[in-house]
This record gives structure tokens, sequence and C-alpha cells, in this order.
């Protein structure tokens, strides 16, 4: 297991490093020193190999064996990759780090064709990324809208007409089939028989947890590394947070569960009695002037109740998802001002019955209301 | 410099609502909107105008104007012709009729809005040279019974007094008149009289109305007893000595039987207060009130006029009035007050069936004068049918040919209903009109000719004083638009009859109605204008406000009738007339327990034809409302604020309820506007009995036996639309003006599911389309938007908790929408005081540029740290953090280039 050979930086940023919006020295987290000045050593470029539970070490990949009380996976996850013909091509990528971001800003010329592999948020973010850096770029999706698991419909298509703004070709419904080349991609060959020209092609098609090293090590994995709502693995002084862990079955693959995890087991570590009792599910897709926001039950399960707003010409949509008189989902698409609002009442449970008429028309005017 | 004025001067002319004829400044500008104003130097207003007047240049528009001569196809829909087409078939179908059924097969509709010159000329081809008297007029409805009870006492049509009177007299007793809202201007007058004066104000009506608000003593009479009330003050009068009985003994005949007849009606202020549903101890206070008062005007309006006993209540209250001499002198006299513009003109050329012209009746000396001064070839002989008669014989068939000008008679006519039915009979049904469509013209009207409307004819009409004042064009005629007067002479042309309608101009028929009015008259005719006879077209055009009579020779003044007796009856003396028992015409059963009375709202006007234009009126009294007492709302199980249907034996209609403690018991109330036009269901007319006074022929429209039961609607809502759309049937609807539009305020039981489809096809087409649904709250909210303005919208909600629509009817109006107000427009609620966030920076906490900025200018956050800790703002994914460092350096920079300044 290797470690990226530089300083903790902001992945979510990654696609505006790859559209020339942020500086690569710009999404830094913190300085070097910044982690000295707390005692902390930083052993960048260096991959743990093993961990003995009963020794209590870990072993470096260089070797170096180091000691530990406690013990806390954070490995996060790598992308999965298509086990198709050709995937091994040169200029065959997936998008997850800051060298995938310099290879594709290498490759990327004026109206160079590029295939998107994954209609997900990342591969959105990457094909936006490409787009704005002068690619020629088509997002290919399996699926009959984008961000199936995160949007409805009526938001997907919102979110595919904005995408297809930025210059972007959707195809929908279609599977990829190979990639062809000689000594570097040169296509892709989809299922349908279809063949889109590729210089290069990106593949973002979900995650997979880094758990093999927690695994080996005898700790429960089933996904990802198992923990309890204390963030403890299978043994005790064993924890994991993050995209490599599996909290109630759940891998998140967001960076705020990940920040509420690492919250928590700092508070837990630090002697405080701090859980996790899991995230609500939120997503925020990260491409300038494309607003999208989904949180909870936005699909609305039998039982439920929907309250629709939209304005085709602001190119706004939100629905919320009520049950019992509260927010139990929200999903907006091109005005997400109040994304944070509804999600703190889907969190919080509230009962809006009383404010239901004004809720949808967001926070300022129902706090107006109130006021 | 040479330079255009923006305004062209203002042109002098006349209001043309109601009976108090107030004089209007009209000026319009390049752009073409008028500006109005009251005429400062006009007797009957000195400048000042009610809300109505005021708002006329909201009524000028051409939206929904008739502007071509039309006819109706087989097929049911209208095509247009040319004015030839029209006219010769308008003179080919009347002649047709005449020759092939008599002249009696014919019939003219006429209305208190046609000019005097209009009227004339109408009434003189019909009467004159159809040979029929069947032409009536909507004063039939308004003031028949007030003409009917002058010529019974006075022996003329003539109104004693003068609008000064108002201004000199002690006592102001208004009978069955919401003055404050119907003739405003005169009720500021009175208002005004009490103030400088003292004068003291009695109104007697069954509704405890806005008129009522301000008087001294409110006499709350049941429905229909007014008479017993006047009886009884006449014999209080009698046996307190307060009579006057030199007036009596020398001006006057009758007194005794009279007398006599009151105190059988009620004998004293007990048997009047018991009679009138009234306490004793008001009645008595009235009666001495008015007994030691010398100046008393009594005005009275359309709660003594529509009844059917309506000239028996009108000769009541003359009664008192000879009795006690006070009339013909300063601050003293019967008044009646007009409802229309120019009913008093109408009055005067003979636009009655039962009157032929210039005052003049049917006696066969009086038919010879007018066939010998007309010329006429076919004169006819004997009155005619009246309004409601008229109508009858259409619904028998009798009637063949109508021939309606400028009103609305399927709406307002009692048995509107069956009489809008009856109009498919007619074998040639004409309309002159202003409006495209209005529920008489969609009655099925053959031909349509378009008429010019107020502000583009020139002409005259007589106020309640009898004061006549020009109306004068301000505005070019759209279309092919012309007066009535021409029409009518056209249609004569083509029948024949060339020289007598020979008109080139409303002087030349002026001249005309004049010298009749002088002809062979020697003072035996009150209505005299012979001194205008021979007006020159210039001084025709310059005529001030002159007040009749207007005699060769004689200086017009100001004169007051009946002072010193010159009665016009045969003895010269005035006549009291004993009137029959007082009562109600239909009685009340289970089935039909209260008794509907009708009138009119304060902004509107008649059928809304012209003040349903205006958005300034259509906002006071936006939705036709049902006024109920409390104890009747709780018996029938109506709440203020929601639906009733009201049922009479002859039609019923839907209103929206207004519970008022000032609605007497067993009494409702709704008023006449509303039309099949501008309402789903709420003509008053189609409700009304159609019970006629037997001397004047007035219906009896304030008493008609009704039940009120709940209705209930599950949806309310409004919609705003740029033209004119329909609603499903079933759906309940009042159109409202709108300032950009039209207005819809609707309330239905369609589930909205249904309503969404159904929107779709009414408003959306391939425009921008914003909505807001919560079905399981019942609400559906769609706009339709076109280059960021608002094209058409609706709201609809549960009826407990209906939209509003003042704010989205603002914006309405207000052009391209700020993106604040269109993201909120569907909430139907104001952006005031909505705290604006900006574009959002930071997408995981929501936060905004505007808050951001406010962080740093107001709330001093340095660094991305501190505005993290303020709002959260890139302490979660960071990825605005670049973003925030951005802000934090413009605005510190902006706020320091602010503070070295």
């Amino acid at each position: 297991m290797l470690s990226p050979p530089h300083l903790a930086y902001n992945r979510v940023l990654l696609s505006s490093v790859l559209a020339g919006e942020v500086r690569p020295s710009d999404i830094s987290l913190k300085p070097a020193a910044w982690w000295s000045d707390r005692g902390i050593t930083l052993c960048c470029g260096v991959g743990v190999a093993a961990a003995d539970i009963a020794a209590r070490t870990v072993t470096l990949s260089d070797g170096k064996v180091l000691p530990f009380a406690k013990l806390v996976f954070s490995t996060g996850s790598r992308p999965i990759c298509l086990r198709i013909a050709g995937a091994d091509l040169p200029g065959v990528l997936t998008f997850r780090d800051v060298s995938d971001v310099a290879s594709m800003s290498r490759a990327v010329c004026r109206s160079a064709p590029v295939v998107v592999i994954g209609g997900g948020l990342l591969g959105i973010e990457a094909a936006y990324g490409l787009a704005k850096a002068g690619a020629s770029v088509t997002l290919v999706h399996l699926m009959d809208r984008l961000m199936e698991r995160q949007l409805d419909a009526r938001a997907a298509l919102l979110l595919m007409r904005a995408v297809e703004a930025k210059g972007i070709r959707v195809l929908l419904d279609v599977a990829t089939a190979r990639f062809v080349g000689n000594s570097h991609v040169e296509g892709v060959v989809l299922k349908d028989g279809r063949v889109l020209a590729a210089d290069m092609v990106v593949v973002a098609v979900g995650i997979k947890p880094n758990a093999e090293v927690a695994a080996h090590a005898g700790i429960a994995v089933n996904r990802g590394i198992v923990v309890d709502d204390h963030l403890v693995t299978s043994t005790s002084d064993v924890f994991a947070i993050g995209e490599c862990a599996e909290h109630r079955g759940v891998c998140y693959g967001l960076v705020e569960p990940a920040n509420e995890q690492a919250r928590a087991l700092a508070e837990r570590l630090a002697g405080h009695d701090a859980r996790y009792l899991g995230s609500v599910n939120a997503t925020n897709l990260k491409v300038s002037g494309v607003h999208v926001f989904s949180a909870g039950d936005f699909l609305g399960a039998p039982g439920t109740e929907s309250v629709v707003l939209s304005d085709q010409g602001l190119g706004t949509y939100r629905k919320l998802v009520i049950a019992g008189g509260r927010v139990v989902g929200a999903v907006l698409c091109g005005d997400t001002a109040d994304s944070f609002w509804y999600l703190d009442l889907i969190r919080s449970g509230a009962t809006i019955d009383s404010v239901r008429e004004d809720l949808i028309f967001g926070r300022a005017l129902a706090e107006r209301q109130a006021a | 410099m040479n330079s255009l004025s923006p305004h062209s001067p203002a042109v002098r002319t006349t209001c043309p609502y109601c009976g108090v004829g107030c004089g209007i400044l009209a000026a319009v500008d390049r752009q073409g909107d008028a500006t109005i104003s009251g005429d400062p130097a006009h007797p009957a207003n000195f400048g000042r105008l009610c809300s109505k007047g005021s708002a006329l240049g909201e009524t000028l528009s051409l939206d929904q104007r008739l502007l071509h001569p039309m006819f109706r196809r087989a097929d049911g829909s209208l095509a247009r012709t040319g004015w030839d087409t029209a006219l010769a078939k308008v003179a080919n179908g009347l002649r047709t009729i005449v020759d092939r059924d008599g002249p009696n097969a014919i019939a003219f509709y006429l209305s208190g809005q046609l000019l005097t010159e209009d009227y004339y000329v109408a009434n003189k081809l019909i009467k004159g040279f159809l040979g029929s008297s069947n032409v009536d007029t909507n004063s039939r409805l308004c003031m028949a019974s007030s003409v009917a009870g002058h010529r019974r006492a006075f022996g003329a049509d003539v109104v004693p007094g003068i609008y000064r009177d108002l201004d000199e007299a002690d006592l102001i007793v208004l009978v069955g008149s919401n003055a404050a809202w119907c003739h405003p201007v005169l009720y500021q007058r009175i208002i005004a009289a009490k103030k400088e004066r003292g004068t003291r104000l009695v109104v007697i009506d069954p509704r405890h109305t806005a008129t009522a608000a301000a008087a001294d003593l409110f006499l709350p009479i049941a429905s229909g007893m007014d008479t017993a009330l006047f009886c009884g003050l006449l014999a209080y009068l009698a046996d307190t000595r307060a009579l006057n009985d030199s007036y009596i003994a020398e001006y006057t005949s009758g007194f005794a039987d009279v007398l006599a007849r009151a105190r059988e009606i009620a004998g004293d202020a007990a048997a009047a207060a018991s009679a009138g549903g009234l306490d004793l101890g008001e009645v008595a206070r009235f009666f001495e009130l008015f007994a030691r008062t010398e100046r008393v005007v009594t005005c009275y309006s359309q709660g003594v006029n529509q009844s059917a006993q309506g000239t028996d209540k009108v000769n009541a209250i003359i009664n008192v009035h000879l009795a006690t001499g006070r009339l013909g002198r300063p601050g003293m006299g019967p008044f009646s007050l007009t409802g229309q513009p120019n009913a008093m003109g109408g009055r005067e050329v003979g636009g009655l069936a039962n009157q032929l012209a210039a005052h003049m009746g049917f006696s066969p000396s009086e038919t010879d004068r007018v066939r010998r001064f007309w010329n006429a070839p076919r004169m006819a002989a004997s009155e005619g049918l009246k309004a409601v008669d008229m109508f009858e014989a259409i619904e028998r068939g009798t009637i063949k040919a109508l021939w309606v000008m400028a009103t609305n008679p399927a709406v307002s006519l009692p048995r509107a209903g069956a009489f809008r039915a009856a109009l498919k009979k007619l074998e040639l049904f004409i309309v002159s009109e202003t409006t495209l469509h209005n529920d008489t013209v969609d009655a099925g009207a053959h031909v349509l000719l378009p008429a010019a409307a107020w502000g583009e004819k020139d002409g005259t009409v007589t106020n309640s004083e009898r004061r006549i004042s020009r109306q004068r064009a301000f505005l070019p005629r759209p279309g092919e638009a012309q007066p009535d007067w021409w029409i009518v002479s056209e249609v004569a042309q083509r029948l024949g009859f060339e020289s007598a309608f020979a008109y080139r101009k409303p002087a030349d028929v002026f001249r005309e109605h004049a010298a009749l009015s002088a002809f062979e008259n020697d003072g035996r005719r009150a209505f005299d204008l012979g001194g205008l006879a021979a007006l020159a077209d210039d001084d025709y055009d310059q005529l001030d406000a002159v007040m009749w009579p207007v005699k060769a020779g004689v200086e017009p003044g100001e004169a007051r009738f009946f002072g010193a007796g010159a009665f016009f009856t045969s003895d010269r003396r005035g006549r009291f007339i004993a009137p029959g028992h007082p009562g109600v015409r239909a009685a009340t059963s289970d089935a039909f327990p209260l008794r509907l009375n009708t009138g009119r709202l304060r902004d509107q006007w008649h059928t809304m034809t012209r003040s349903g234009k205006s958005p300034r009126l259509g906002a006071h009294s936006p939705e036709p409302m049902v006024d109920v007492h409390p104890d009747d709302a709780s018996r029938t199980g109506i709440s203020d604020g929601g639906f009733a249907k009201v049922t009479t034996p002859h039609g019923g209609a839907v209103f929206r309820v207004c519970v008022r403690s000032g609605q007497q018991r067993g009494s409702i109330f709704a008023p006449i506007h509303w039309s099949y036009s501008t309402a789903a269901d709420a003509c008053v007319g189609a409700l009304a009995m159609a019970e006629n006074d037997p001397l004047s022929g007035q219906p009896e429209l304030k008493a008609t036996p009704a039940r009120v039961e709940p209705l209930e609607f599950a949806y309310r809502g409004f919609a705003l639309t740029r033209d004119l759309i329909a609603l499903p049937d079933g759906t309940w609807f009042a159109r409202v003006a709108v300032a950009g539009g039209h207005g819809l305020l609707f309330a239905t039981n369609e589930l909205p599911a249904r309503w969404h489809g159904l929107v779709e096809k009414l408003i959306c087409g391939d425009r921008e389309r914003a909505e807001y649904i919560d079905l399981p709250r019942g609400i559906v909210r769609i706009a339709a938007l076109c280059a960021g303005k608002i094209d058409a919208c609706i709201f609809s909600g549960p009826s407990q908790n209906p939209p509003r629509w003042e704010v989205v009817r603002a914006l309405f109006d207000l052009g391209i929408l700020a993106e604040r107000d269109r993201r909120l427009l569907l909430s139907g609620q104001s952006t005031e005081g909505v705290a604006e966030t900006g574009p959002i920076v930071c997408a995981c906490y929501s936060v905004g540029l505007e808050a951001i900025r406010r962080a740093v200018a107001e709330g001093g956050a340095a660094n991305v740290g501190d505005i993290g800790r303020a709002l959260r703002a890139g302490t979660n994914c960071g990825s605005c953090v670049p973003e925030l460092q951005g802000i934090i350096e413009r605005t510190a920079s902006a706020v320091g280039s602010r503070t070295a300044s």
C-alpha cells in the first residue's frame, strides 16, 4: 500500500485543478510545518505493508517497523478499473489523485477527443475539468440518467442539460465493450457497436475501499473495514474511518462523513464518549455553474409526500420528500442555496407542518415569515 | 420655440356613470393616455369626482371593443361586415317584419347611457315612422316609479328642486338611497352641509349601509313599508298641526281623502313603527324632527323606485312635502336621485313606452301635435310595452324584432335567465354596442353595430337636477364605430325617411328636440327648451351646463318648481295621491324564507362592461358577495368567507358570503353587477322576480323570496392572464380587471391533479414554465413566463387556506422580474425583508456571497478561518477556500477604499 508522495491535499478540488481554475499548489490542506509543529511525523511516499495486531506494530513498505498503542485505518479507497479488453492501454486513466490530474493535463490538447466513462459525481467532475481544459469530451454512462444514485429523473435531466451546456456530449444507457488502440488508446467500442474516438479515456465507475492490509491482519472486513458506532474495528484499539470503513453496512464515498467520523474518533481518543451514528447521505456536485444537491430519501419511498418547485427558465428544480410531517429527503438542482438548511432539517427531524408552504422557497423566506 | 405641448387642452365633458352628472376635464397625451379630473366650474360637482369617475381613464382601452359591424352566421359564429350591409340588413329586416306582422312586432330597448340626441332619433324613428311605441329603456328598472309619481302629483315629470337645496337644508332624509356609494359626490355635499350648517341626516333603509353610518338617525325599515312610515308622518303632521294649511288650500287637491287613507294605513307613530318594524322612539324622533324643520329635502332612490308599489311610495313622500308646502323653495322638496347619467334626457325625449316625446303623452291632441311636428307618416297612437312586458312579449313570440342600444338586458332584467333564453326566439335581434361580448350579445344577437363610446361621442345629458350638460369627444372613434344617432338615422334613411333623418351632427338633432319641447307649449308643459332651439353649431359646441326650463326669450337660471303652485295638472293644482296598503308583492314561504335585496357596490357600475375594465375599481369588491345577517347565516349553516347558493323561484346563483350585522334578519343582499360574462353564476337579475308596479311598470327588484344554502368548494385560487381564458365548466369564478391583463378568482371541487393537465392546456404552450406542486396539501401553482415576464399564472390551494394574490398581481404588472422576485414568485409572498444570499460559495453549508461579504465588511472576518467560525463556510470539503480567500481580498480592499475616501 503506497501513500502519496506529498502532503495531504483536498481531492475535491482536483477537477478545478484539471479545469485550470485552481493551481495544484493551492489545494494542500496544511503546510508541512503545521504537521511538525503539532508533533506529527509525516511519512510521505511510503506505504503500509502489514499490520501485526498481536505485536502492535505496522511494517512499512520500506521495511521500517512502527509500534502502536492505537491504530487508525484511514486508507481510503481506490478507483474501480474496468476488466475489459484494452483496459491496460496507455491513455486509459482513472481520476483519483494529483498524478492522474497531471497525466490528464499533459495529455489534453485542444479538441482532443476524450471519453469519460461513468456518469456519477466523479465522472461528471472529470468531464467538466477536461472540457474546460479544452478537450472534446464524451461522457458515457451505463444507466438511463446521470447520478442515478443521487438524483431523481427530473433533476438528472436538468443536470444533463447543464452538463451539455458546458460542451460535453452525454450518452446514456450505453455499456463499454472494450478499448482499442495500438500503443495507446485510440477509441472506445460500445456494446451497441458504436465506436468513439478517444485520445484519452477516463474511467470513473466507482471506488473500492482499501481494506486489504486490515483483512490480512485478521480484522473483520466486509466491503470495507467493519466498525461500530465507536469506530472500533473487530479488534479493540484498532479503528477505521473514511472511505475504507464500513459503518452499519455503509461505505461512504464522500468527504463529509469522513470528517464526521474523524471528529468522533478524535473525541473518543481524547477520552470523551463520542459516537458516530451514521451520516445522512448528501451529495453536492462541485462543478462551477452546475448546482446539484441531494440528501436522504430523495426519491420518496411509498407513504412519503413530495413537494416540488421548478422553474424552467431559471433551470431550477427542488423536491422535498416529507414523511410524518418531517423532511426526509431533498433534491435540488440549479439553485442549491438552501441545501444545507434542508440537510439540517433532515438530520434534526424537526416538524415542518406549520411552515410547509414556505419551506420549499428556502430559508430566507421561512425565517422572514417566522420573524 | 415652437414645440408641441405634451398635453392637448382638456376637454370639458360629463361623467358617464350616475345621475349626479359631474363635469369632467379630459386630456389626452400623445401616447393616447387620458387624464381625467373633475371640472371645477361644473355646478354638479365643482371639481369633485368619485372613485368611479376618477378611474375613467382606466376604462378606455380597446380590449374587447366592438370595432366593426358584425353579423351572426348560421353556425353561430360572428363575422365582420361593412356598414352598408349591416344597415341594409337592419332596415330590410325591420321593414319585412313591420309589413308582415304590423308595427307592434318590433321593439327598441334603450339605455340611460345614450345621449339625448341618440335617444331622440331612436324614439322618433320607432314612434313616428315605424308606428310602434314599443320603445322602453333600462330607466324602467331605475326610476320609472319616480316618473309616474311625479306625473300623478305634479302633472309632469318634474324634479321640483335643485342640488343647491342640499346645501341649504336643515334636514335631509334619504329613503332607499345608499348615496355614499351610488351618488358619492352629492353625498359629500350632504356631509359638507352637515359640517357647515349642522344639517341633520336621517337614513331610512332596510340595510345599514355606508350612508347610514353617517346618519344622525337610522331607521332600518322593513322591506316595502316606506309608505306606512310616510302615512304615519302625514297623520302626525296633521295631529300636531304642522301642516301648511294655506298651501294645501291654495295649490293642492285631494288632501282630506289622502289623510283619511294615511290614517288607515298608519294613524300615528306607533302604527308606523309597528308596520315598519321600527323602534317607536326612533320613529317619534324622526316625526318630531320632520315636523319642526322647515327646510327638509327628502331624497329617494332605487329603494323606493324598484318596487311593485314604487309609485305609491313616491307619492307618499311627495304627500308630506305638499302637506307642509315644503317644495319649490330653497332647502326643501322631494328629490329623486336618478340612477343613470342620462335617464332624465331619456325621459325628456320620450324614450319610455308610456311617454310620447318632450314630456307629452298619448292623448289624441298630443299625438297629433307630435305627428305634425315630425311630419310623421305612421304615428304610434297609444302606449307601448314597458320593459318587462316587452320581454314577455318576446317570450310569447309576439315581438319578433328587437333593437338593443347601450344596455345589457340579458343581465339586468328580472327573470334574466328566462328572458335571455327568450332572446333566441327573435327573428331579428340587433345590438348597438361598444363591447364584442356581453351576455346580451352572446344571447344570440344577429347584427352587431359598433357604437361610439364615452369619450368619443358628442351630445347632451341631463342630470337629476334638470341640468343639461354637453358630453364632448376627446378621443378619436376607433375602427368603424359610429354615434348611435348616426346609426339610427342611417337605418331610417334606408327605410325611406331620408328628409326626416337628414341629421349631419348632434346639434341638428338637439335643435329639433328643443324646438319640439317648445312647440305649441304656451307654458302648459314644464319641459321647454325653446331658448335653445336656434342654437348655432358653435354655441352648441360651447354650451355651458344649463338647467331647464330654458324658455325662448327668458334668461335661463336655476328654477325651482311649485313653490307657488303652478302645477302641470289640468287645474294647475298639485295632487295628493292616496297610496295603496303597503306590502311587498310576493310572500316568503318555507321554501323561500328570506328576501333578496339587490343593489350597487361603490366601485362598479351596472354590468361592469365599463367599470369592470379598471384595475383600481376591481380592487374594492373583486368577488360577488351575498350579505347575510349572522342569525340567518348560523341558521342556514353558511359562514363568512364561504360560499352560498341563493335560490329563488326564478333561478339560482352562487356567491361568496359576507356575514354582516348591518343586514336585517330575514333579508339578504347581493350586488347587481356580475353577469355570465364576468362570473360563473352570480347574475342577480336571474334571481329577481318580475312583479311590476301597476302604474310605473317598474319591477320589484328588492324583495324576491329566496333561500340560501351553504356550498363547499375544496379548492380556491386565482389566475392572471394577458388574454381572457375560460375555466372548465363547474368552476365558480369571478373576473377582475388587473393591471396588465385579466384576473380570475375561482373555486372548484376538481382535484388539483386534474387541474394540472388542464392548466398546461390553458396557459403553458411553449413558454417557460414554473410550478409549485404539493398535491397532498392541494396546492398547485403554475406560471408561464416569457422573456422574464409572467405571461400567465394559476394558483390554487385548499379552501381553508387559499393563495393570496396581491404580491403576484403586482409582479404581473411589473414586467421583467428580478431574479429574487422570480425565485419567490410561486410563494405568492413579497421579497421584502427576505435576506439576500447571493450566489452560493460554500456548497456544503449553503453560504452565499452576500453573507460572506457581510462577515468581512461588517463582521470583521479577516481570514478563511474567521469565516469558517462565523459561517461554517469552507470547513467541510474546503473546495471553496480559494474563492473565500478572493472574496476576503476584494471585500477588504473595497471597504478600505471607502474608508480612505
